[in-house]
């Protein structure tokens, strides 16, 4: 049966590059000598280290566990030791360090303790925790955690569930590979989603040049005990963006600025399908993923690879050639240039694409925008990009925004069209980061006002509790003064004054002799020196409060 | 001529009331240049500015009596944003009054420190934490930067420490495209 | 540099390339109607538009050789060329390329910066300042007594020593000169109209030369190029314009075929409105931008001063850009509001 699909505006057909890489089995990438594991690996907070440096891990070990709702725990690709736990290089654009934990690996491969989840027996929220602490996050490359993505919220069901097998990437073949290989595991696991989510719809978007990923995945659905429907859908990129997807598929788009859920709609890659199937079914942990590792070498092919392995080791295991001028992580579309070859494969590596001055000549240079909209006719998002793009170069924000600039998905299609050769997204990238640094300063500044303000009101109060605390103490003590003394018949103003300050002072000598130190005897000489150094500090505190009425004024 | 004078005043009377009544009727309550001028300052309530705090900073540039070119944390661009609010030219900063720096917290070397409390008094915006003869902080995420801890600090315990760019401040830079310049 | 590392094999060059091909039929059909004046013209025109770009660069610090390989200098120039009287004078054809290239294009900040066609302000300065240069169109070869060799026209438009007899012979009115001079001397459309400079639909040639011109943009938009929105809007406001004046008074406005087959009609929904620099970008901005234009020309060429309104007409839409681009922002993706913000706002 066929069904009724929709065109979402825009797309462009970029040459796939596809058969480089998909006419070869996945195989499995040697472990290497020492893995770097990131700890930020996910959209969310990043996980905090459990480990110690010299500690013994085995493989599929919790390293570093997940940091609130939006997070995602860290495990142990293999067995191995802790040897650092420091900044290093990851695998982000900006080539800044981040924390990563570094094992070396044993080559033993000792699996710690796991076995299958019997799903259906725990509560919801049960598994969402338990999924969340074996770090499984969205392997399309956004890393949102799946457990958030798992909850189907207030709504308690989400109807529909879409697992995306588009990629429409040039060059990248993992999602492609794991369904021709793996397509029995990928629907268990898209078994659990439909029971975590109460979805009664189950579709699977495929890009329609990919026959034999639809053909295996078609067989693979007859033998379920549920209805999956293999969608063939047209290849045209951004085709498996999320919300292209979904209209694609269903007709329906997603409002701007909310999720796929509030229509009823969750959308998995089907490399997390993959992953959650391991997991529920192996209790294995997310510790390797699929990684396409092609463009300029000797074999691209698909790659099984530990997460936190360095990324040159993978290239060399392609085979590495002369005439390498950077490397991708990811598609040319929307992927990043890595700074450093050293980084290490994450969760959001779908592709490592290392490029030549052939297949990726060097851009042209940049031209005025001549607004001759092109970049509108293949803007998905259907926005106008020559208009948020004169904004972005003008620094005017406000109006970026008011032109729906965060509803960009940086797919790239209007730079790749542009004749003018504007690196369009780059400047939306910039435009977007600026008004989240803005914003984030104007939450500081607000925050600061408030706690000025508050300080003042503080201060104002205490100075006027003070006062009224003195007036009544003034008024106690004088009354004692004036009735307790003998014969005193007639005491003024200022013997009552006199008479507090003697009584202050005799209180603040008995605290003197009280404050004495008791363990004064048998010390070692540098405590003693610390001692002397306190008390030399001390000694010039007090000559700085002998003279306060200096500070009084400066604060005045 | 005396129906063109009755006109006049008539219209003069009529215009008069209205504007007495709006004035009245239309009142706003507080300063709302001084909310505004309020809302561009970074709030550092370092007083470099000369006035205690940002408020009244921005309150004196709403009455007149002091110039937009006072705050060296808001730098060129918090003038430029102050001249374009109140339609006045903008002007370089004024170099009496500092020099901007880059955005910086304070650090207090904990082994040094000795429990004064003066710091805290400083802090503008109760950033410290620490009791007397107690170990003092400072929370780093609530600290403007101000410095106005630095000197009351009998042991120099307390270092301003430059916000270096990690992965969660990192930025996209503004994409170079030099037309005029060609390879 | 980030991503995208692949890009489509467009270029500036290559639009401004197209825009300068789809031209070819319209000039070969001129110099097949006309005469071979024309060739003298472009050539004029693009040998200062090349150098006025290559002067303004330079004196801006731009790189020349990139800006000057954009061939948008030469688009200009062509436009303004096919635009001015087969037979005008040299110092016209300077005057107005280097003024649309000067001032039009370069002192409002260079390629894509321009606020009004380049083209049309070089020929609203030329007709505004010499009405009477810009009004010595040769007639169609068919019509006129003699016509001019390659060398004869070389010799009229450098103001060689030419007969002014035989220049009579070959010069006439234009069918929208003819028409409005009629229409001036109180003559009915039905009066005027079996005059042998009107054709079967537009001007004897003239409509050739339209028909010419549709082909070229046909072909702009089959390449995609252009759009079809500000065409077809350019022409049904010429149309239902010309048609509902027609209507309600066939005797003193002329009917919508022979407006909508001036040959300036078809370059300027074509080739003028088209140009994305100084026209509306949004998919309803276009239909409004074109209709507008059309619109105007009309009314312009109905009660204006001047017999064409094409050229004022899509300066002032020109002018309107800002607000119908605001006012038009479409919907998107996954949007409810229609409209865009109020640009006031």
């Amino acid at each position: 049966m066929s069904r009724e699909l929709f065109k979402f505006k825009g797309g462009v057909h970029p040459p796939e590059h596809k058969s480089e890489s998909n006419t070869r089995p996945i195989a499995l990438a040697p472990i290497p000598n020492f893995l770097v594991i990131p700890v930020r690996q996910h959209i969310g907070n990043p996980a905090k280290p459990l480990v110690h440096v010299g500690q013994s891990v085995l493989k599929g070990q919790m390293i570093a566990a997940a940091d609130g709702y939006i997070s995602a725990a860290v495990h142990a690709p293999t067995s191995g030791v802790i040897s650092n736990i420091d900044l290093q290089p990851v695998p982000h654009v900006s080539g800044l360090p981040d924390l990563c934990i570094t094992l070396v690996t044993d080559g033993l491969e000792q699996w710690i303790d796991h076995g299958p989840i019997d799903y259906q027996a725990l509560s919801p929220a049960a598994l969402r925790m338990q999924l969340r602490d074996m770090g499984l996050a969205g392997l399309g490359g956004a890393v949102f955690p799946s457990a958030v993505k798992l909850d189907p919220g207030a709504a308690h069901t989400c109807p529909t569930l879409i697992i995306n097998g588009g990629e429409c990437e040039p060059w990248i073949t993992c999602d492609e590979m794991l369904m021709r290989e793996r397509a029995d595991d990928i629907l268990q696991g898209v078994a659990v989603m439909r029971h975590l989510l109460g979805s009664t719809e189950v579709l699977v978007g495929i890009e329609d040049n990919k026959p034999e990923a639809l053909a295996a995945m078609q067989a693979a659905a007859a033998q379920l005990d549920f209805v999956v429907e293999i969608v063939a859908v047209p290849a045209i990129y951004p085709g498996g963006g999320a919300k292209q997807l979904i209209q694609t598929l269903t007709g329906h788009e997603v409002p701007s600025g909310k999720l796929s859920t509030d229509i009823g709609i969750q959308v998995f890659n089907v490399g997390t399908a993959y992953a959650l199937a391991r997991a529920v079914h192996h209790g294995e942990p997310l510790i390797s993923r699929l990684v396409t590792v092609t463009g300029h070498v000797l074999r691209p092919q698909n790659l099984e690879v530990l997460i936190g392995t360095p990324m040159h080791t993978l290239i060399t295991h392609a085979g590495d050639r002369d005439g390498t001028t950077g490397v991708l992580m990811g598609g040319p579309m929307m992927g990043m240039p890595m700074p450093d070859l050293k980084v290490p494969v994450v969760k959001a590596t779908n592709c490592i694409l290392v490029k030549s001055s052939e297949l990726f000549p060097t851009l042209p240079k940049a031209l005025p925008c001549i607004r001759c909209t092109r970049c509108a006719d293949v803007c998905p998002a259907e926005l106008q990009p020559q208009e948020l793009f004169r904004f972005a170069k003008a620094g005017d924000f406000g109006r970026a925004q008011e032109y729906h600039l965060f509803d960009c998905i940086e797919c790239g299609c209007c730079s790749y069209v542009c004749p003018s050769h504007i690196p369009l997204v780059d400047f939306y990238r910039y435009a977007k980061s600026e008004i989240w640094a803005n914003e984030k300063e104007k939450r500081a500044a607000d925050l600061a006002r408030e706690r000025h303000e508050f300080r003042q009101f503080r201060l104002e109060r205490e100075k006027k509790e003070k006062a009224e605390k003195l007036a009544a103490k003034t008024q106690a003590k004088r009354a004692e003064l004036t009735t307790a003394p003998a014969g005193g018949a007639v005491a003024s103003e200022a013997d009552a004054k006199k008479a507090l300050i003697a009584a202050a002072l005799a209180r603040a000598q008995a605290k003197k002799v009280e404050a004495t130190p008791k363990n004064t005897d048998s010390l070692s000489a540098e405590t003693q020196r610390e001692i002397e150094e306190i008390e030399a500090r001390r000694a010039k505190i007090r000559e700085l409060a002998h003279q306060p009425l200096e500070t009084e004024e400066k604060l005045k | 001529m005396l129906t063109a004078i009755l006109v006049m005043v008539s219209i003069a009377v009529v215009i008069g009331l209205a504007l007495g009544w709006s004035a009245i009727k239309l009142k706003v309550e507080g300063n709302p240049l001084a909310e505004k001028i309020d809302a561009i300052l970074p709030q550092t309530q370092c007083g470099q500015c000369g006035f205690p705090g940002c408020k009244p900073y921005a309150n004196a540039i709403a009455k007149g009596e002091a110039d937009i070119n006072q705050c060296p944390p808001g730098g060129e661009d918090g003038v430029k944003k102050l001249a374009e609010l109140l339609g006045v030219e903008a002007k370089p900063l004024d170099e009496t009054h500092g020099t901007p720096k880059p955005k910086s917290v304070a650090f207090i070397d904990e082994k040094i420190c000795i429990g004064c409390t003066l710091c805290i008094q400083a802090c503008p915006v109760d950033a410290i934490a620490g009791a007397a003869k107690q170990m003092h902080t400072i929370i780093a995420a609530e600290c403007t930067g101000c410095e106005l801890c630095l000197p009351p600090c009998p042991v120099d315990c307390i270092t301003m420490e430059p916000i270096i760019e990690d992965l969660p401040h990192w930025k996209w830079k503004h994409p170079v495209i030099n037309l005029k310049r060609v390879a | 540099m980030p991503a995208p590392f692949i890009l489509d094999r467009s270029s500036v060059t290559q639009v401004m390339a197209w825009v300068l091909a789809a031209l070819l039929p319209g000039v070969a059909v001129y110099v097949w109607v006309f005469g071979p004046g024309i060739l003298v013209t472009l050539s004029l025109a693009t040998v200062t538009a090349l150098a006025a770009e290559a002067a303004m660069l330079k004196a801006r610090g731009y790189p020349v050789k990139p800006f000057l390989t954009d061939l948008s200098a030469i688009v200009t120039a062509w436009l303004l060329a096919l635009s001015l009287p087969s037979l005008a004078p040299w110092w016209l054809i300077i005057t107005g390329t280097v003024f649309a290239i000067v001032v039009a294009k370069h002192l409002y900040g260079g390629l894509g910066q321009n606020i009004f066609n380049p083209a049309m302000v070089g020929y609203a300065v030329l007709i505004v300042s010499f009405p009477v240069q810009m009004t010595q169109w040769s007639g169609p070869i068919e019509l006129t007594p003699s016509s001019l060799s390659f060398a004869q026209s070389a010799a009229v438009i450098f103001g060689g020593d030419f007969p002014k007899a035989a220049l009579d012979a070959v010069t006439m009115a234009t069918p929208l000169d003819t028409l409005r001079t009629g229409l001036l001397q109180q003559l009915t459309i039905d009066e005027i109209m079996p005059k042998s400079i009107f054709g079967q639909y537009g001007g004897t040639g003239f409509e050739w030369l339209a028909a010419a011109f549709l082909v070229g943009g046909l072909l702009l938009w089959a390449l995609r190029i252009i759009g079809w929105q500000v065409p077809l809007a350019f022409l049904a406001g010429i149309w239902l314009t010309a048609g509902f004046l027609h209507f309600f008074d066939a005797g003193r406005f002329g009917a919508p075929w022979f407006h909508l087959f001036a040959p300036s009609v078809m370059l300027g929904a074509f080739f003028i409105a088209t140009d994305p620099v100084s026209g509306a970008t949004t998919p309803r901005g276009k239909l409004i931008f074109g209709f507008g234009a059309g619109f105007l020309t009309i009314i312009i060429r109905t009660w204006g001063g001047y017999p064409d309104g094409v050229a004022f007409a899509i300066l002032l839409m020109n002018l309107s850009v800002p607000l119908i681009d605001a006012w038009t922002q479409p919907r998107i993706y996954g949007g409810s509001k229609r409209n865009g913000k109020d640009p006031s706002a």
